[in-house]
């Protein structure tokens, strides 16, 4: 038995030496944590309401960029003069899809052309992509994090349980104005009166 | 230690304080490899203390475009350079030394180790020339200057070829029979690290050579997806190369500390087994959160194939302090359960370091990496300053502080010089490993409340639309960003005190520089019981499976509480 981990190994037949007690309990006891965590992970697929795995198409980058901004002329948001809503010095256009329907998001450096508006309780569909490299999709504050990437369309369909302003924040290095990046998103109750004020907020809900 | 039948004793020098044999070439081929690691340590180290100082709030220290230099440097600095560079150098020691082999090809090893410092040096000054200011993953379509690809491709190539030197030695010593029974474990371990390395080194090249071609224009479009997956099977596999070789770098302090061995060897050999086929599939951790794949296949990667590399962590999480606890039993430190760690040399850097490291590893890296490869969890933490914290964890207080513990035993002992300020490098470790936990447990913390990693501004002072996180994410990222200054500090001690042992002098014949190797543990017990190993019954190893248990009860919770919190979101399908 005189040897260490940096010396040969005298014995020829150590592969039969005796596995102690605790080496036996503890490869049971490990292993049997591992098999509940893959259980679990395939259960939550099937059961659980949050998996991100979702469909992905490729997709040129301008049609993409085309069918956000379809969108974008279809169902921007008028105030009650009649303008169309926007936000921010770039005029990022404020948009509410029919519920159900389908949003297009293409991150660009370095913004979020896009301020989607929800319903609460609605199911919708995102396609989120990137007008030209990859962007992290941050929404803040209940932290879903996607990666963007041009050429490919990733489409999950969101139900947002909340009312209240949303935020997407960059959080993949997308070049020297990565920083710049933070964009918003409504989630509205028209049922229950709490809606977009006009002024950047909502109201009836919080902030 | 003995050396019964040693070969070709002309190549050797005996190390007069432990009677190991070393091979001539392999001596200046570890001062120069470990002496070059230790530069990009410095390099890197101070790159990371700049992008700390920034994303301190109250400091904010670089403009943006500088930030986004330094961040990219610090990655290439230390994730590939200071670490692969390191390990190469300590790898010709484990598949020589140990078994009294001689080092196959070392004019190759010296070829390889001037391709890794011009590749390594090529990238690192297109980084710093703001020409690649693309992160250290150079995700396309941000491309960067073809001198910084072929750079990164050098490097791979000179990286990869140690790995056939150390193949090529293991059979000659074989053919030549320069050891009896079967390698050692520290061997073994090296073994399989090579065997890794391979394919990762083959990855880079897979992946690097294609982008040098597109950034030349010679390729018109490099597919992001692809370049996603091959990426990272590249430098997701560096870091579990990193995790085989600080590992093996366990077991033999153990052994030069303790007269360690494992509890059992087929059992350790197995783990490491287990690696071999299981670890690289972890690559696709960082793909869960893309679009492009399919949930069976996430589920059998991200799983390690049911998480056979886990069990393998696992397995050597009990068997290294099992191993320290078993032998320090048989010297008699055998009261309660914990009497053999708290008289463990807590004074002594080499041990300190690397038991904080085995502590570091598994509890800060180890848990959170397995919460965060689950599939549906990843959503909530891709991207977010989560990720650096996790893998401070695991490439900062893991594999770096057994480095650097390593290297306090190392360096005097292939040098023959005393280590330099042996107060500073007793402090290193102690600064290092707590600055660093510090950084890791509050910047994963910011990043359960959102905050975004690789980003200068999370107060978005200049943007379009306005935004800011709260003060409690601010306050967080503070505390993290102090955490790594203090460990930038310990660092700092560490490489003062390892260059400064390059630099001395060489003591006089006669005069010990390292301990003697311990004792064997077997040979201690059997002196203390008079003739005879005796035959413990029951748990052997008590302390360290309570130890181990502890480990699991944190991470059964600490993953059960994510999917407490992420039944609370929205419907994501």
């Amino acid at each position: 038995m005189s040897y260490t981990s940096i010396q040969p190994i005298p014995q020829r037949h150590w592969w039969r030496m005796r596995v102690g007690p605790d080496e036996k309990i503890w490869i049971t006891v490990a292993y049997a944590w591992c098999l509940v965590m893959l259980v679990w992970m395939v259960g939550w697929y099937f059961v659980g309401n949050q998996n991100q795995a979702g469909e992905a198409f490729r997709v040129t980058v301008d049609g993409f960029v085309d069918k956000m901004d379809q969108m974008i002329e279809q169902h921007q948001l008028t105030d009650a003069s009649g303008e169309l809503m926007a936000e921010g010095d770039s005029e990022i256009p404020v948009v509410q899809v029919p519920v159900g329907g389908d949003i297009f998001l293409a991150a660009r450096q370095f913004e979020w052309p896009v301020i989607p508006v929800l319903e609460l309780g609605k199911e919708y569909t995102f396609h989120l992509s990137s007008a030209d490299v990859n962007h992290g999709f941050s929404l803040l504050p209940i932290n879903v994090n996607l990666q963007l990437m041009p050429g490919y369309d990733y489409v999950l369909r969101f139900t947002p349980n909340k009312t209240g302003i949303y935020r997407f924040v960059c959080n993949e290095y997308c070049g020297l104005g990565h920083h710049l990046m933070a964009g918003k998103l409504y989630v509205i109750d028209t049922a229950n009166n709490i809606v977009l004020d006009g002024k950047g907020g909502i109201t009836g809900g919080g902030a | 230690m003995t050396t019964a039948t040693l070969r070709n004793p002309q190549d050797f020098i005996t190390c007069p304080d432990t009677g190991q044999n070393i091979n001539k070439p392999v001596i200046a081929l570890a001062k120069a490899h470990i002496f070059t690691a230790v530069v990009y340590l410095l390099a890197g180290g101070a790159l990371g203390l700049l992008v700390a100082l920034t994303r301190w709030p109250a400091i904010h220290l670089l403009p943006s475009e500088l930030f986004y230099i330094a961040l990219t440097g610090h990655g290439a600095a230390v994730l590939l350079f200071w670490c692969h560079i390191f390990e190469v150098g300590v790898a010709y020691y484990f598949c020589t030394s140990p078994i009294n082999a001689r080092l196959a090809t070392p004019k190759i090893a010296w070829f390889s180790f001037w391709l890794m410092v011009v590749g390594s040096a090529m990238g690192t000054v297109m980084v710093l020339l703001g020409q690649a200011t693309v992160m250290f993953s150079a995700y396309p379509p941000l491309k960067a200057h073809p001198l910084f690809y072929l750079g990164v491709i050098l490097f791979a190539v000179g990286a990869l070829i140690p790995m056939f030197i150390i193949l090529a030695t293991l059979i000659k010593a074989k053919n030549e029979r320069t050891y009896e029974g079967s390698m050692p474990l520290a061997t073994f371990g090296t073994l399989i690290y090579a065997i890794i390395a391979i394919f990762t080194w083959v990855m880079g090249a897979v992946i690097f050579i294609p982008t040098l071609l597109w950034s030349m224009g010679l390729i018109s479009n490099i597919d992001p997806q692809m370049y996603r997956l091959v990426f990272w099977a590249l430098a997701h596999s560096t870091q579990q190369v990193n995790i085989c070789m600080h590992i093996t770098i366990w077991y033999s302090l153990a052994a030069i500390l303790f007269g360690a061995r494992p509890l059992n060897e087929k059992v350790s050999r197995m783990a490491f087994v287990l690696y071999l086929f299981a670890l690289q599939l972890g690559s696709v951790h960082h793909l869960l959160s893309d679009p492009g794949s399919s949930f069976t296949w996430r589920t059998f990667n991200t799983s390690y194939a049911g998480y056979l590399a886990v069990l393998g962590s696992l397995i050597h999480g009990l068997t290294v302090p099992g191993g320290i606890e078993l032998a320090q039993r048989r010297r008699g430190l055998n009261n309660g359960l914990f009497e053999w760690l708290r008289k463990a040399p807590w004074g002594n850097p080499v041990f300190s370091g690397f038991f904080m490291s085995v502590v570091f590893f598994g509890f800060l890296g180890g848990i959170t990496g397995v919460t965060m490869s689950n599939q549906q969890i990843n959503m909530i933490i891709h991207n977010t300053a989560y990720v650096p914290g996790h893998f401070h964890g695991t490439v900062a207080t893991g594999t770096t502080l057994a480095f650097m513990a390593f290297s306090f035993w190392f360096v005097p002992f292939i040098t023959r010089t005393k280590l330099a300020a042996p107060k500073l490098a007793n402090m290193s470790v102690w600064l290092f490993g707590m600055g660093m936990s510090v950084f890791a447990v509050f910047f994963m913390a910011a990043g359960h409340l959102g905050a975004p990693r690789r980003h200068w501004d999370i107060t978005f002072a200049d943007a379009a639309l306005k935004f800011d996180f709260s003060a409690t994410v601010h306050m967080l990222t503070t505390v993290a960003e102090i955490g790594a200054a203090i460990g930038g500090v310990g660092a700092l001690f560490f490489i003062i005190s390892i260059l400064g042992t390059f630099m001395g002098k060489k003591v006089a014949d006669g005069v010990s520089v390292v301990p003697q190797l311990a004792e064997p543990a077997g040979v201690v017990a059997a002196r203390l019981h008079g003739g005879t190993e005796p035959h413990i019954k029951g748990l052997e190893v008590p302390g360290s499976l309570v130890l181990c248990m502890l480990l699991l009860t944190f991470l059964v919770v600490y993953y059960f509480a994510q999917f407490k919190y992420m039944a609370t979101i929205w419907g994501i399908h």
